[in-house]
């Protein structure tokens, strides 16, 4: 098993891109080309906590142009021989294999990755709902012979999990559907949202019953959108809502 | 982990006539808006394994959270 995979359904389809962009963990074990200390191998992983550059495989589905990738920690668990056990955070978009290779090459007498297991993309971790396709078959037709919806439960979470990590925008009803056809987002439609906010950053719009509507970019840091009383708080990039799920009022402004 | 706190700038209330909460979400929607945290076993490729899910569920759509595994071999990205 090779771990973490969120698979998105229908309408959650729409969410995979805050998916992509998202920090990642890995378990990796790298088999080195060459015997090297143990102290060695934990002093050259401590110089890749960094800003790493990478060029993109021969088979890769992105351009191959050189571009930067965060490593934020890299933790040694154990080494056997010339195998290594690590773990390792870091933004998405990074190619684990092109990191051993890197590593090997710093050593001095090469590597390459033995096996990767996924152990976090975003919010979604191991340790919380990991389900296996037998789990998914299983539980859906039991669900399907008459089960309880609350079957649906064990295997599938809503689309909203997978944007816990993003900061949120809560609005008005009367602000929902507006968004919906594309609109940006104002400032008297905003009821409260979270700190951490900065122009250019991605948020998400949120309805006050938890709902997923959007992703936008902010215009302003969550400080300044508190003191707004108009003008655009942030620009809609990604509609997750089907339109019409909340009354359109942009005109009269009542539900 | 980032800790974020919630700023509130006006009070408000939503109407129980329109939308729902997403864990409330009749069966149907809870399905269309959902997303399965999926253990990739090895082997198939991130693609395979996402339509495999698609036949057993039987939705239209379906997409997945960045590539485990390339056609080649293990590629994590």
């Amino acid at each position: 098993m090779t771990g973490v995979l969120p698979i998105t359904l229908e309408e959650a389809r729409k969410v995979v891109q805050a998916l992509l962009l998202s920090g990642k963990e890995y378990v990796c074990i790298m088999k080195l080309h060459g015997d090297v200390p143990e102290n060695r191998v934990k002093e050259v992983l401590k110089e890749f906590e960094d800003t790493i550059y990478q060029r993109p495989p021969l088979r890769a589905s992105v351009k191959r142009q050189l571009r930067t990738r965060k490593i934020y920690y890299i933790d040694f668990l154990e080494m056997e021989g010339r195998n290594v056990l690590f773990k390792v955070g870091c933004e998405g978009g990074t190619y684990i294999r092109k990191l051993c290779y890197d590593i090997g090459e710093v050593l001095g007498c090469g590597a390459h990755m033995q096996e990767l297991r996924r152990t976090r993309a975003g919010p979604f971790v191991e340790e919380e709902g990991l389900v296996t396709l037998h789990d998914v078959a299983y539980w859906f037709s039991k669900w399907r012979e008459g089960g309880d919806d609350a079957v649906l439960k064990k295997f599938i979470q809503p689309m909203e999990k997978a944007l816990a990590l993003v900061p949120k925008i809560y609005v008005r009803d009367t602000a929902v559907d507006a968004i919906c056809h594309g609109a940006s987002l104002t400032a008297p439609g905003v009821l409260s949202l979270e700190t951490g906010i900065t122009a250019g950053s991605t948020v998400a719009i949120f309805t006050l019953k938890g709902e997923a509507v959007a992703l936008a970019e902010a215009q302003a840091s969550s400080e300044e959108i508190l003191g707004m009383d108009h003008g655009i708080v942030a620009r809609v990039k990604r509609v997750l809502m089907p339109r019409g799920t909340y009354p359109k009022c942009w005109k009269s402004g009542e539900i | 982990m980032i800790e974020r706190k919630l700023l509130v700038k006006a009070e408000g209330e939503t109407s129980p006539k329109y939308g729902c909460k997403p864990e409330e979400r009749p069966a149907k929607d809870y399905i269309r808006f959902g997303v399965i945290n999926l253990d990739k076993p090895a082997g198939p490729t991130s693609h395979e394994v996402a339509a495999w899910v698609k036949r057993i569920i039987g939705v239209e759509y379906v997409g997945h959270g960045g590539t485990l595994e390339t056609l080649w071999a293990f590629e994590g990205v």
